[in-house]
């Protein structure tokens, strides 16, 4: 085995200078057309779900759950059945857990790092049970992969995690600025926080298959980092937030195709540069005549 | 396949002298175990603080960072512990320096974490891939571990050591109580960032032995577990390493007799220790009890 991180697309075909011809090119072969409805609808996902994992501070657990995905992934494998499967029930499970153990604001660190690295060495055991070679795709992502089942259940769950936090969006941002505030005015601070884990569980799981569980986190968290820098409003951050996430999936799909590098690279390579200038721009560096000043509700 | 799985070694006896003799009789098993008991003081002993500190995602985001340094050393052609070090200290100056403004503000520390993952898994695509080095950075490999390597570990380790017992006193009072210790005087700015310099030794010294994407459970995991059973600091630095020699040794013996990977068995026993002991003591309430403890040994 010489390329252990070849899942990257690269057919072969050169880049033109003719948008129109690569545009064509992009979209000749069905499992590019996979892979781009299937990001798609994790991007708006992870743009919405983004916005309150940034809010609630919820970075660690976020994390955690999109990388124990690899021994859901993994053990998936092993049964021989659909990864997304094992994805679904791994994170959910460790959602739970750290929703259920890790409740109070101090020492939930500790629980979200356990439970993650726990995740992780399960994983490492499946792997072992079933061939080494396989952890390449589950860590970093294959959009080779990705077939029209998978791009269905993608667009189901990523219509689902849109209506969901769309129904609970206000009480949601309540908990989220406010948490005695809310629980004053009958929002149920606890029930709320499990149920918003267990759909963060759920946005990783769908992301997972096409960025693998090593930089899925990525996505969940840099375009709603950087939308939070630019905007104030909550509609409009989180408006940002997707429309970042999808710029970022589109194009790292899009580079992928002819450079032989996982689109995952790309993704978090624009994520972080996209809160890199965001964190410039705020900071009045790349604006001239301008003090630093601070603008709305900061992270 | 990968060195960390071992298929047969002979079968295990009941007679613990024989099943030593066996354990110990090959080179690369007593540089395992050599390097897994560097690893497992260290971290053990760091790990306290990490915990009292509020830094698991911190530590986190540094195997992550190491794991970019690794790699980016593999390209070069470099032994990967160098840039392991390398990289974790330079990302620990940046943290230590930053870490006021970045209490509260997950998102900074994520964005790095992730920056450098990405990073690490370029270089590992540019270096068109040797799939054993790759593994044995994220996942460990602490089996084929070179003597050189463990020379540099070793070393690293105690002056990690060294360095802690050296700020013993005022790192317990400023981790504790970041206020009162600054209104008494204590450095506490400097102090932040000569303690996450040495959690990057301990970043290194346990993504060497377990991995890049397991070692926050071999710093974490035996620290919690330790101030959930004493409240005192000493006390519990001393359980705290002893759990974690425990978890490795006993990960070690049973890859040795078992075809599984060593990392699984240190992570999966350090996470059910935690997890029975948190059950066990799960109406203690840890920071206030030893927050109690220091000021009365302190008043006496």
């Amino acid at each position: 085995m010489t390329h252990v991180l070849a899942v990257s697309v690269s057919t072969g075909v050169p880049f033109s200078w003719n948008p129109l011809d690569d545009l064509q090119e992009l979209f000749r072969f069905a499992f590019m057309r996979n892979a781009f409805a299937a990001g798609t609808a994790a991007a708006i996902a992870c743009g919405v779900v983004g916005y309150f994992v940034v809010l609630r501070s919820l970075s660690f657990a976020a994390h955690a759950l999109t990388q124990i995905g690899f021994a859901g992934a993994t053990g998936a494998l092993v049964a021989g059945v659909n990864p997304v499967y094992g994805l679904l029930l791994v994170n959910g499970a460790g959602a739970a857990v750290i929703g259920a153990v890790g409740r109070r604001e101090r020492g939930r660190d500790v629980v979200v790092g356990v439970v993650q690295s726990a995740g992780l060495g399960l994983g490492l055991l499946f792997l072992a049970l079933y061939r080494a070679q396989a952890a390449v795709p589950v860590l970093v992502g294959d959009v080779l992969g990705i077939s029209s089942t998978q791009v269905l259940v993608t667009v189901a769950a990523g219509a689902a995690i849109v209506v969901m936090v769309g129904v609970g969006f206000r009480p949601l941002l309540y908990a989220s600025l406010d948490e005695e505030v809310a629980e004053a005015r009958g929002v149920r601070v606890g029930a709320m926080s499990m149920l918003f884990l267990l759909v963060l569980a759920l946005t990783a799981s769908v992301t997972a298959p096409i960025l693998g569980v090593l930089l899925t986190f990525a996505l969940l968290v840099g375009p709603a980092a950087t939308a939070s820098l630019l905007a104030a409003r909550p509609g409009r951050t989180v408006g940002l937030a997707v429309a970042l996430s999808l710029v970022d999936v589109w194009v790292g799909l899009a580079l992928s195709y002819w450079v032989d590098v996982p689109p995952s690279v790309f993704v978090t390579g624009l994520a972080f540069a996209g809160y890199l200038c965001a964190r410039l721009w705020r900071s009045g560096v790349l604006r001239r005549g301008h003090g630093s000043t601070g603008r709305g509700a900061g992270t | 396949m990968h060195a960390s799985v071992l298929a047969t070694n002979g079968s295990f006896s009941w007679n613990p002298v024989v099943d030593w003799q066996e354990l110990t009789a090959q080179a690369f098993m007593r540089n395992a175990l050599l390097a897994g008991t560097v690893a497992a003081i260290l971290c053990g002993a760091v790990g306290y603080f990490v915990v009292l500190r509020g830094l698991t995602f911190a530590a986190d985001a540094l195997t992550h960072i190491g794991f970019a340094g690794g790699s980016g050393a593999v390209l070069l052609g470099l032994s990967p512990v160098y840039g392991l070090l390398g990289f974790t200290t330079l990302a620990a100056l940046g943290i230590g320096a930053l870490q006021r403004q970045l209490r509260g503000r997950d998102v900074v520390t994520g964005m790095i974490l992730v920056e450098a993952l990405g990073l690490g898994v370029l270089f590992l695509r540019l270096s068109s891939g040797y799939s054993n080095q790759t593994y044995a950075l994220l996942f460990g490999d602490i089996l084929a571990l070179g003597s050189g390597d463990l020379l540099v570990l070793a070393g690293a380790a105690v002056v990690a050591l060294a360095a802690t017992a050296a700020i013993y006193r005022p790192l317990l009072f400023a981790s504790l109580d970041d206020e009162v210790a600054e209104a008494r005087g204590v450095p506490v700015r400097g102090l932040a960032i000569g303690f996450v310099l040495i959690v990057a030794v301990a970043v290194a010294a346990a993504t060497q032995v377990i991995g890049a994407l397991l070692a926050v459970a071999l710093i974490v995991a035996p620290a919690s577990s330790a101030q959930r059973l004493t409240r005192r600091s000493g006390t519990g630095i001393a359980v705290s390493v002893a759990l974690a020699l425990a978890v490795t040794w006993a990960g070690i013996a049973l890859a040795f007799w078992l075809p599984y990977p060593v990392s699984f068995f240190v992570v999966s026993l350090a996470a059910v220790v935690w997890g029975v002991v948190r059950a066990l003591t799960a109406r203690h309430r840890v920071r206030a009890s030893l927050r109690e403890a220091h000021a009365a040994g302190v008043a006496a």
